[in-house]
This record gives structure tokens, C-alpha cells and sequence, in this order.
């Protein structure tokens, strides 16, 4: 195993800086965002919000930007929550960009047995997506 | 309470669970969920979309140390993260069927059984290996650079099916309850399957961010990662643990653990006795 380290080692390194940058720009949008939240109106409530802004939202918590149509209507309206949606997704996405690297170096390594075990975890993880929309 | 309060509340805690969490080796959702619903009473299926959002954070956000150090057994986290990820697939969905006084007693249990493993002596490992034709068929046997001893150390892996089976368990806990899962791996791969500490502790916290990004997409597709409350737990909690990585070895860790055991202990009662009511 030790032989062919070199190789799928870079693979590793450039994993490594994709999982760095991914958690700290996804962390970003994740403060400006809400940030931004406080700022616009009729979302967090503008300085700070009210005592029925905060019951408001965790009673009912805007979930229409999980959907296209309405991240694209916050995303005009420059809603923090559009800068929030796409932060968690990346944040999800860094692990499975590093699963979907893996297939490839274990490819590169030409060893077929983890190709295939790493592409079942593969699947497993985008299985849950599509999953999580139907249940 | 107001919204900007509750937000800068809840960052401060998610910062206090992130920075104790990584001072005596637990994730902060095992904090942060209670601390959501007993302390600020966010719903708990909102708490645990929260957390494991955030255990992602810690995870993605330690990793790439670990990749430097080329501590993690790549081989072995795939193999293992099979059972795992489709363990948090099952728990993801059960979180949603069962009712929530069932996710409390089962968090209460949890937190129970984490006080325990911290505060029992540390058992060593029995060094009669069985050998297992699995870990020799899947080249799962590997070795590290130990930067302490400053040598390479090659270690054999054993019992891999034990692996799998708490695997599974671990993924299941991960997808339902929101934490990582390292608690329950870490022993067994250590002790069971015989695989050095550090390699464990690296290689359980690949899968972890593996796992908690496949109960993640579970909920953040039904709906149920609320932006409000997971963008400052997310936050905080990574902040946190970043502090605490730097915190570590200038702190007395034995007074830390033991308070940290009495949080646990506190907190596993609120939770047994919100789920009974």
C-alpha cells in the first residue's frame, strides 16, 4: 500500500485544501447571512427583532427557499436566508466531495474492490438526498 | 427573547459545547442538543438538524489536519462507512415516524452512556488479536507515522465485522439523534479491532462527516435544517472547537473531564425526565 502512497497522498492533499476552504466559505455565508437577516425587512426583524418576530420564526419557519423557485424569489429580495441555503449545502457537499475524490483515487490506484465499496457509500449519500425529498 | 438575543445566545452556547467538546474528545452536538431544547426550547427534530449540521463542521474542519498527518485508514473508513451511512439513512427517517418522547430517552441514554465511558478507567486493549480474513482479503492492515515515537508503526486490523455491526449503530445514533457517533467507534475499533488510538480518532472522524452529511441531506431536503437556529450552532460550534484545539495541552484536562462528566449527567436527567412526561 505503501508503494503507490505518493500518488493518491496529493489526491489527499488537495482533499484536505477543498475541505478547508468549503467549511470556511460555507461558515461565511452562514454569519453574513444572517447577519443580513437582521438587516432586511420582514425576516429576523430589523435591530434585533421583536418578541413575536421570535416566536414567529420558530413557530413557523420560512421553509419555501429550500425549493427553487423560492430560493430564487429570497435571492432576489437579497433575504439572508438566500445566502444561508446555499452555505448548508455546501457544508453538506465538503464530505461528499471528498467520498466522489476517493472513487478517483482508488481508481487511479487501480483498485477495483474500493472503487466499488467507495462508490456504494457514494450512492448511499446521494440516496439520501433524493430520499429526503420524498419522505 | 428576541431574535437577536436567541441568536447571540445560542452561538455563545454552541461556542462553549464546540471549545469543551474538543477539550475532552466529543463532538458538540452531544451539548448542543440539549442545551436547544432544554435551556432555549427549540423543538428537538429542529436541535438535532442543527447539531448534525455542525458535527459536518467539526468534522470537515479537523480533517484536514488528520490528511496532513496521513493518520486516517482511508481503506477502513470506506469499508466501515457502508454500514454507517446507511445507518444514518435508517435513523434519518426513523427520527421522523417515532414520536419525540422516544428521541429524548433515547438522547437521555445516550448522554448516560457517554458519562460512563468518560469516567471509567481507561481499559487497555487485550493484544491477542484474532486473525480475520476480512481486514487480510480487504488490505484493511496499514501503518502511520508516529510523530511522538518519530517512526512508522504498522498496525494489523482485526474483527471486522464487530466493526461493521457497531458501525451501523453508530450511523443509526448519528442519523436519529443528530451526534457524531465517534463515542461508541473509537472504543471497538481501539480495543476490538486493535487499531492504534490516534488512527482511530482520525479515521472515525472522516466517516463521522461522511455520515452526518448523509442524515444531513435527509433533513435539510424534508425541510427540518431551520436557517435561523442552525446558522449560529454551525458557527459557534466550529468556532469553538477550533479554540479548543489551540486551548489543548495548556489546560488541566482531569478537571475538565470530570466537570464535563457532571454536565453530562445533568443534562441526561432533564432529558430522561422530559421524555417520560
Amino acid at each position: 500500500m505503501n508503494s503507490n502512497m505518493s500518488a493518491s497522498f496529493r489526491v489527499e492533499l488537495i482533499i484536505s485544501e477543498l475541505l478547508r476552504w468549503g467549511v470556511f466559505i460555507s461558515l461565511l455565508l452562514l454569519a453574513i447571512g444572517t447577519a443580513f437577516g437582521f438587516i432586511q425587512p420582514g425576516e429576523y426583524g430589523r435591530a434585533g427583532g421583536t418578541v413575536e418576530d421570535f416566536h414567529r420564526l420558530l413557530a413557523h419557519p420560512n421553509l419555501t427557499l429550500l425549493t427553487l423557485p423560492g430560493f430564487l424569489q429570497a435571492a432576489a429580495q437579497l433575504r439572508g436566508e438566500a445566502l444561508i441555503a446555499p452555505g448548508l449545502l455546501l457544508l453538506i457537499a465538503t464530505p461528499v466531495l471528498r467520498v466522489a475524490v476517493s472513487v478517483v483515487a482508488f481508481y487511479l490506484e487501480k483498485d477495483w474492490a474500493y472503487v466499488a465499496i467507495t462508490s456504494a457509500v457514494l450512492f448511499l449519500v446521494l440516496l439520501s438526498f433524493a430520499l429526503g425529498k420524498v419522505g | 427573547m428576541t431574535p437577536l438575543f436567541f441568536t447571540l445566545l445560542i452561538a455563545a452556547i454552541s461556542i462553549a459545547a464546540g471549545l469543551l467538546g474538543s477539550l475532552v474528545g466529543v463532538g458538540g452536538g452531544i451539548i448542543v442538543v440539549p442545551a436547544l431544547t432544554l435551556l432555549m426550547g427549540v423543538d428537538i427534530r429542529v436541535a438535532i438538524a442543527a447539531s448534525i449540521v455542525s458535527v459536518i463542521a467539526t468534522s470537515s474542519g479537523a480533517a484536514s489536519g488528520y490528511v496532513r498527518q496521513r493518520l486516517t485508514n482511508l481503506r477502513l473508513a470506506m469499508l466501515l462507512e457502508i454500514a454507517t451511512a446507511a445507518g444514518a439513512l435508517c435513523g434519518a427517517f426513523l427520527a421522523a415516524l417515532i414520536s419525540g418522547h422516544w428521541l429524548y430517552l433515547l438522547f437521555g441514554a445516550v448522554l448516560v452512556y457517554t458519562a460512563w465511558s468518560m469516567s471509567r478507567p481507561q481499559p487497555q486493549a487485550a493484544r491477542s488479536l484474532p486473525p480475520d480474513a476480512w481486514a487480510d482479503r480487504l488490505q484493511l492492515h496499514s501503518s502511520y507515522f508516529d510523530k511522538a515515537l518519530n517512526q512508522e508503526i504498522a498496525y494489523r486490523v482485526s474483527r471486522t465485522p464487530w466493526g461493521l455491526a457497531v458501525s451501523y449503530v453508530a450511523g443509526v445514533l448519528s442519523g436519529m439523534l443528530g451526534i457524531g457517533g465517534g463515542v461508541l467507534k473509537v472504543p471497538v475499533m481501539n480495543l476490538a479491532m486493535g487499531i492504534p488510538i490516534k488512527v482511530c480518532t482520525a479515521t472515525s472522524n472522516f466517516m463521522i462527516g461522511v455520515t452526518a452529511a448523509t442524515g444531513a441531506a435527509v433533513y435539510f431536503m424534508r425541510g427540518d435544517v431551520q436557517p435561523f437556529v442552525t446558522a449560529p450552532v454551525a458557527v459557534g460550534v466550529l468556532l469553538g472547537a477550533k479554540l479548543g484545539s489551540r486551548l489543548l495541552g495548556h489546560l488541566h484536562s482531569h478537571w475538565i473531564r470530570n466537570g464535563f462528566v457532571v454536565v453530562l449527567v445533568i443534562s441526561a436527567i432533564q432529558m430522561l425526565l422530559k421524555g417520560f412526561r
